[in-house]
């Protein structure tokens, strides 16, 4: 009998032993997150139970060159990492806030149905641990953000990502996918004034923003960091809109976009569009073929912020030409209007769109003066003796930087002295625009051995001012 | 000319003070808040927007962790190894090098102690004569600038304030008593930790800081209704969220505190 019981016990035990083992089989899968601009992983997996460990941490960062600011973050990064589920997922989500924060923290997804997107279940003291979870009912691409009192400006400080949830099949495959978000900073210095730039409430609630950014920072894309395509590819960008107050006319220069699943919904309802709006708080999917090589520049088309506040970023596209999409410049011809002679070197540039550090203006400035000086002056800045005058060690540059940015401007006819020898010759006025021409006086009067300030281009359109009105 | 003066005159103040009270540096003064009021940013239906606090004594400095190191010597209920998960979280403290030896990497001995829960803090007022401050009396304390007595009218104040709770928190902690000491006499108010106090929980944002004041307030405000009396009393905002996330067992790494005590009754000596 007493045996009989002991078998009963083991039998019992070996049972819940496998039910235990069952439960731990059941362990939610744990989310895999992607920081911007990579994408993550397209989802092929049928609806379950899964794990998100989000952690909120306030890091000191780069805003632009020169200049830093205090970021509250989702992930350590501006804006968060992007979390892939599917629709039907049961979300288990861990919002850490790390020990060394100084703010509680909290998260909003616009993805979660009920109070608060979960904000009022995750408010979280640093070094601490919130747990709620959800079932995602909707497919769609949502924002989430921080909602902790005083919200605008746990926003204003970086703390927004996009989470998509995928439809369950996921969506049409496409070659490329890339997460981008916008989103503006109010500082209390001018946009690239150097140094720590504090947050400024004021400028926040005036909603006058210094900076309008893709991924965190001016050119957090651009350059080295831009992302690639091949011509033929099929791209899909996730775009969000962090604010927090300004609303982004989104537009990619050189594109259509083939494909727009307006505010994010998961519904592609509009074709060859030029641009498109993202609400503060708001998402899109866009989708096209790239077609020919070159670089594409991903712009908020309300223009003055790509121009002057940093919403630039590009896509490099790779492969050969197609000279019937695109042709390229074919023919450059001079037009006359009223005849009569040359009267300037036809070399219009266009303005540089990111601020430059001083190393890249000086390598600007070399690059300008090899295509527009070297000519005359010779690579060496040495000139020819008695037909063209030197740059390098001239006294007649140095004593007058700006005289020299008038000469570039208006040209120069007559005699002059330099370092002792006489020229008399004339130098036609250069098509170069204000940042150009200080770029390249920046480079000649710091180059073989000449050494000075560099010119700003609002300085060089004072000098520009003043000779006009003479 | 003025400044090197101001700085001699400092200088002199504070060897003066080592000479006669080497306590009055580490903060273990007391000063006397006269009765008053301040506008708070949140506050319950029916309140007036000026909140009427009578006075009181308070530390001049948050409690050091040499100071709270005296206070576990003495007790040691409140050691670390004794540390009952009830009281305090698996933090606490965890900053000391060991249980008798308050010093560690991240920290000066001068800093304010920090990794304590709120029943460590009440305690270690209790057993200094004293209890923790309330919300009012810190907020009232706290709106003080440094030199008139609403800071918020005084130019550099708020943003000052803003900035320290914009900044992450430093690798090491500073040590208490080093910025300038505010209308009322009283340091490190803002810009060096968070601060306990009695009734943290008694006005409770939601974590859903869109709803606060707004219609749905009964639903999650633990005190009843509130709403924001100033919209843009933003560090107000942050502490007021702060004290929400916390519970009584927390403890945070930047989260400190300082005692008070009432004017009668409290066997203190306001001089001591």
């Amino acid at each position: 009998m007493k045996n009989y019981l002991k078998r009963i016990l083991l039998l019992t035990g070996v049972l819940l032993f496998i039910f235990d083992a069952g439960v731990l089989a059941e362990q939610p899968l744990q989310v895999p997150l992607a920081y911007a601009p990579d994408a993550g992983k397209a989802l092929t997996r049928s609806p379950g139970k899964v794990r998100v460990d989000l952690e909120t941490k306030e890091v000191t960062g780069r805003l632009a060159d020169g200049v830093e600011y205090n970021f509250w973050t989702f992930g350590g990064t501006v804006p968060g990492p992007i979390i892939r589920i599917v629709e039907g997922d049961e979300v288990e989500f861990h919002l850490n806030n790390h020990p060394s924060s100084k703010m509680p923290h909290n998260i909003d997804l616009h993805a979660v149905t009920g109070p608060g997107g979960g904000a009022a279940a995750s408010l979280t003291a640093p070094g601490h641990t919130s747990t709620f979870s959800f079932k995602a009912l909707s497919a769609g691409l949502y924002v989430y953000h921080c909602a902790t009192a005083p919200v605008g400006m746990h926003i204003a400080n970086g703390m927004y990502g996009l989470i998509l949830v995928e439809p369950e099949g996921g969506l049409p495959p496409v070659d490329r996918e890339f997460y981008v978000v916008q989103s503006d900073f109010y500082t209390k210095g001018k946009y690239g004034q150097e140094g720590l730039q504090p947050f400024s409430m004021e400028k926040a609630i005036d909603e006058h923003a210094d900076y309008v950014v893709f991924n965190g920072s001016v050119g957090a894309m651009v350059g080295d960091n831009a992302v690639r395509a091949k011509v033929g590819e099929t791209v899909r960008l996730f775009i969000g809109n962090g604010g927090p107050n300004l609303v982004s006319s989104f537009h990619v220069i050189g594109e259509i976009f083939d494909t727009v699943y307006t505010e994010g919904g998961i519904l592609p309802n509009q074709k060859n569009v030029q641009s498109t709006l993202i609400p503060a708080g708001g998402s899109a999917i866009v989708e096209f073929k790239v077609e020919v090589p070159g670089t594409l520049i991903l712009v908020d088309h309300s223009i003055f912020r790509a121009f002057n506040k940093g919403a630039i970023a590009m896509i490099k596209v790779e492969g050969e030409d197609n000279s019937t999409v695109y042709s390229g410049k074919q023919a450059d011809t001079i037009y006359l209007p009223e005849g009569g002679a040359i009267q300037e070197v036809l070399v219009a540039s266009e303005e540089s769109l990111t601020p430059m550090s001083h190393q890249e203006r000086l390598s600007r400035g070399q690059r300008l003066y090899e295509q527009n000086c070297a000519a005359c002056h010779q690579m060496e800045g040495q000139g020819i003796v008695g037909v063209f005058p030197p740059l390098a060690s001239s006294d007649y540059l140095m004593e007058d930087l700006e005289r020299a940015i008038g000469i570039v401007i208006n040209g120069l006819e007559g005699e002059i002295i330099v370092n002792g020898e006489r020229y008399n010759n004339i130098m036609p006025s250069q098509r170069l625009n204000d940042s150009d021409i200080a770029n390249v006086i920046g480079y000649i009067s710091n180059a073989w051995g000449n050494e000075s300030r560099l010119y700003s281009a609002p300085e060089v359109a004072t000098i520009r001012a003043s000779l006009k009105s003479h | 000319m003025k400044l090197i003066w101001g700085k001699l005159f400092a200088l002199i103040g504070v060897l003066t003070a080592l000479v006669i009270n080497p306590q009055s540096v580490s903060g273990r003064e007391l000063i006397k808040i006269p009765p008053g009021s301040y506008q708070s940013a949140y506050r319950n239906e029916g309140d007036p927007v000026q909140v009427q606090v009578d006075g009181f004594l308070m530390d001049a400095l948050p409690v050091t962790n040499d100071q709270f190191f005296n206070f576990v010597k003495d007790d040691q209920r409140w050691r670390r190894s004794a540390r009952n998960d009830l009281l305090a979280d698996s933090h606490y403290l965890s900053h000391w090098k060991g249980d008798l030896d308050p010093a560690g990497p991240n920290h000066y001995l001068d800093s304010p102690v920090t990794n304590v829960s709120w029943f460590a803090a009440v305690e270690y007022c209790r057993s200094r004569g004293k209890r923790l401050p309330t919300i009012n009396e810190w907020e009232y304390a706290a709106s003080a600038g440094l030199t008139m007595l609403e800071g918020s009218g005084e130019l550099g104040f708020n943003q000052y304030v803003l900035e320290w709770y914009s900044r992450p928190a430093p690798p090491v902690l500073p040590a208490v008593g080093n910025s300038a000491r505010n209308f009322f006499g009283i340091g490190d108010m803002h810009g060096l930790i968070w601060e306990w106090v009695l009734d943290f929980n008694s006005i409770l944002v939601s974590g859903e800081s869109r709803g606060d004041g707004g219609l749905e307030r009964e639903l999650f405000c633990g005190a009843g209704a509130i709403r924001s009396a100033n919209v843009n009393d933003y560090p107000a905002f942050m502490r007021f969220g702060l004290r929400s996330s916390l519970q009584a067992r927390y403890t945070v790494n930047n989260l400190g505190f300082r005692c008070a005590a009432d004017l009668l009754g409290s066997g203190i000596n306001e001089n001591d």
